[in-house]
């Protein structure tokens, strides 16, 4: 067979950074961001701007060295936040963030693994990894982006949308409820349990800070505005309409039960620190239990006779 | 406690632990895995070795969530595996892509047992040849090798590790249930003597360095995760520094790189055993437990002086394609014998270019050829 190709323009380094030296370190966050990611691809009045930015703050107040952080994400508009940092980051399959991120911690004890996904990469598709990942306690901290919806694909249902919601596959209105997501999270084993909305920064980087200083699974959820997939047909406004309501719906109830948090349409928003225990976490156990009897047992356990 | 990691020594082991001896002597160090017959035998030896040599054993929720995990603990320096049979094979693919995308080494084990869907959970299959080479969508190269014995289960897991590391992929060891169930003598050399590739680390600053350089015959050595060099690795396209996007400009680059890296590497990867290939009139064409049969049908014939070959296939991707061209214009016959309904047949037929008649042996599974029904089938062409 006779193969035709286009001819191919090779990689251009230089010219590439170039492109990166124009506007790279204007910002006094970019040290935190990749040369050449920014603008990101987000629409205007999205939330995950707020809460990229908070992650951040959060590396900085806890002083953590960027080479001890890893970010790892699935898909969909918050997979798309590990991307833009400047640190190892690993943007995975469709809900599977939590099933890679668990090989990079137990390879890496020592690093700070966090995931960012979205709540139907975290909660639909990849929700079995999740309670799993929860149950066995691995270190990671997860933060799930929740804006009711698909926002990447366009607008449609999700796991969280609330009951009568609209989407685009739901357009008379949703017939499921959503899940509680910090019940679900705490009733899986997570250390720590926190929501809070992206009107909520300073709270948010509290606890995002908090989780760098647990070992095991955390969770956060940050409800966060989509004004184009969801808060459009549910008549939200834009995104600054949606912080005046996250503004007004949201309770601030620290502790409380997790099974009192369910979000509804239109209803109270509860957020918090919900949950915050100990328990040895996957590795711990691991090392504790499995290695330390392995390592007391010196004969090695292979049928073979020495040659 | 090096004594651990290598068992030198003779063992008398099937070919499952074996794959799992091959990879402790590989360094390989974390396994996460699903039970599935009949593999389950390769993730009890490592629950049971890997704590002994300080390496991490993990079962995980499903087989979607195995792949997942030893892509990530490839990235995380560890040397890593999975391994399962087709049903678990079939959810893989989907990360099976992602690490073939993000170059990111480790190795699958499949042993093959009856399909499609369930199947023959117990008996022997080898229906997921095309499946390893074509089964996660989109265009990539693939390797996957073919033991014919635990024996080789321990050398090909070895080697399979070897081609990871070389070629930055997801290598496959696609063994059978005959071979996976089957005790035979293992021989593991002294450590000293094993060829083991290391996991290269880039050596080139971070301004210079591009983790997906697609320039050279051969991936770049691989950052992995703590090493300062903050490499964005994505199942999207992505250009040579990691970053996504979605052109086709680079969309050329990045699939023609993931594919030529083995087309052009091929020569060096593929790997054949043979009997008679230079005075043969019938050649036949098998891999894994089938070729261990085939190679008693040969032998029967030679013996008798009947003028007939074997082409043992230890690397079933890539394919020997320019070598089955050159037997093909000499030999009345091919014949292939193998446990499905036509795979590697159509390989050989394909590359054989209609100068011989190839010949397919088909068995749907559950049971393998026996020596005479190849003596009978190739009789037919001398």
């Amino acid at each position: 067979m006779i193969v035709k190709l286009r001819d191919l323009r090779p990689f251009d380094k230089n010219a590439a950074e170039d492109l990166v030296k124009q506007d790279h370190g204007l910002h006094p966050d970019d040290r935190y961001l990749k040369p050449g990611r920014i603008p990101h691809i987000w629409c205007p009045g999205c939330g995950l701007g707020v809460v990229l930015t908070t992650f951040i703050d959060a590396v900085r107040r806890k002083n953590l060295a960027i080479d001890e952080c890893a970010v790892v994400s699935g898909i969909g508009c918050t997979g798309r936040v590990a991307g833009y940092l400047d640190m190892d980051t690993y943007h995975t399959t469709h809900g599977r963030a939590i099933p890679f991120a668990t090989g990079l911690a137990l390879a890496r004890p020592d690093i700070h693994v966090t995931v960012f996904s979205g709540d139907g990469d975290l909660f639909a598709i990849g929700g079995n990894h999740l309670i799993h990942a929860a149950r066995r306690n691995v270190n990671i901290k997860v933060i799930c982006v929740n804006n009711f919806n698909y926002g990447m694909t366009g607008g449609q249902v999700a796991p969280t949308t609330p009951m009568g919601a609209k989407t685009s596959t739901t357009p008379l209105g949703n017939a499921e409820p959503g899940f509680n997501l910090p019940y679900l999270a705490r009733a899986s084993g997570a250390v720590y349990v926190a929501r809070w909305t992206t009107f909520h920064p300073r709270q948010l980087a509290h606890s995002i800070a908090q989780t760098f200083d647990k070992k095991g699974f955390t969770f956060i959820e940050t409800v966060a505005p989509c004004p184009t997939g969801y808060g459009r047909p549910n008549k939200l406004g834009a995104g600054l309409d949606e912080m005046r309501y996250y503004k007004e719906m949201s309770e601030i109830r620290n502790g409380a039960d997790p099974a009192e948090a369910a979000i509804t349409l239109k209803g109270k928003i509860v957020v918090g620190t919900f949950v915050d225990v100990e328990r040895p976490d996957f590795i711990q156990n691991y090392t504790d239990i499995i290695l330390a009897k392995a390592q007391s047992r010196a004969k090695p356990s292979g049928e073979g006779r020495a040659a | 406690m090096p004594e651990k990691e290598v068992l030198t020594g003779e063992h008398f082991i099937h070919g499952d632990a074996a794959c799992a001896e091959g990879s402790l002597a590989a360094g390989c160090r974390f396994f996460a895995g699903y039970p599935i017959t009949p593999a389950t035998e390769v993730a009890e030896r490592m629950a049971r070795r890997l704590p002994q040599v300080g390496g991490v054993y993990i079962q995980m929720e499903d087989e979607i969530a195995s792949m997942a995990a030893i892509l990530g603990a490839s990235w995380g320096g560890s040397k890593s595996m999975t391994a399962t049979s087709g049903p678990g094979f079939s959810l893989m693919m989907e990360n099976i892509g992602l690490g073939m995308m993000t170059e990111t080494p480790c190795v699958v084990v499949n042993i093959m047992r009856g399909g499609p869907s369930t199947g023959l959970p117990t008996l022997i299959g080898q229906a997921d040849v095309m499946q390893a080479r074509w089964g996660s969508h989109g265009d990539y190269g693939c390797i996957a090798l073919s033991p014919s014995s635990p024996q080789e289960c321990f050398d090909l897991t070895i080697e399979a590790f070897n081609l990871a590391e070389i070629y930055r992929q997801p290598v496959f060891v696609l063994g059978d249930e005959v071979v996976g169930h089957m005790t035979e003598k293992v021989v593991i050399p002294p450590r000293e003597k094993l060829k083991i590739v290391p996991r290269q680390s880039p050596n080139a600053p971070k301004a210079d360095y591009l983790p997906f350089d697609t320039r050279g015959d051969l991936p770049p050595p691989m950052a992995v995760v703590g090493t300062g060099y903050h490499v964005h690795v994505t199942g999207l396209t992505h250009d040579e520094r990691g970053y996504p996007v979605i052109t086709d400009e680079v969309q050329e680059r990045n699939v023609r790189h993931l594919v030529d890296k083995i087309r052009r590497n091929a020569h060096n990867i593929v790997r054949v055993e043979s009997i008679g290939l230079e005075d043969s009139e019938v050649v036949v064409v098998a891999y894994g437990c089938t070729a261990r049969v085939a190679r008693q049908a040969v032998e029967d014939l030679r013996k008798r002086g009947y003028r007939v070959g074997l082409l043992r296939l230890v690397t079933v991707w890539p394919f020997p394609s320019q070598l089955i061209r050159q037997i093909s214009s000499r030999v009345r016959a091919l014949i292939v014998p193998e446990i499905n309904y036509g795979q590697i047949a159509y390989e050989v037929e394909r590359t054989s270019c209609g100068q011989t008649q190839v010949v397919l042996m088909a068995l749907m599974g559950g049971a393998m050829h026996t020596p005479e029904e190849i003596v009978e089938t190739a009789s037919e062409f001398l």
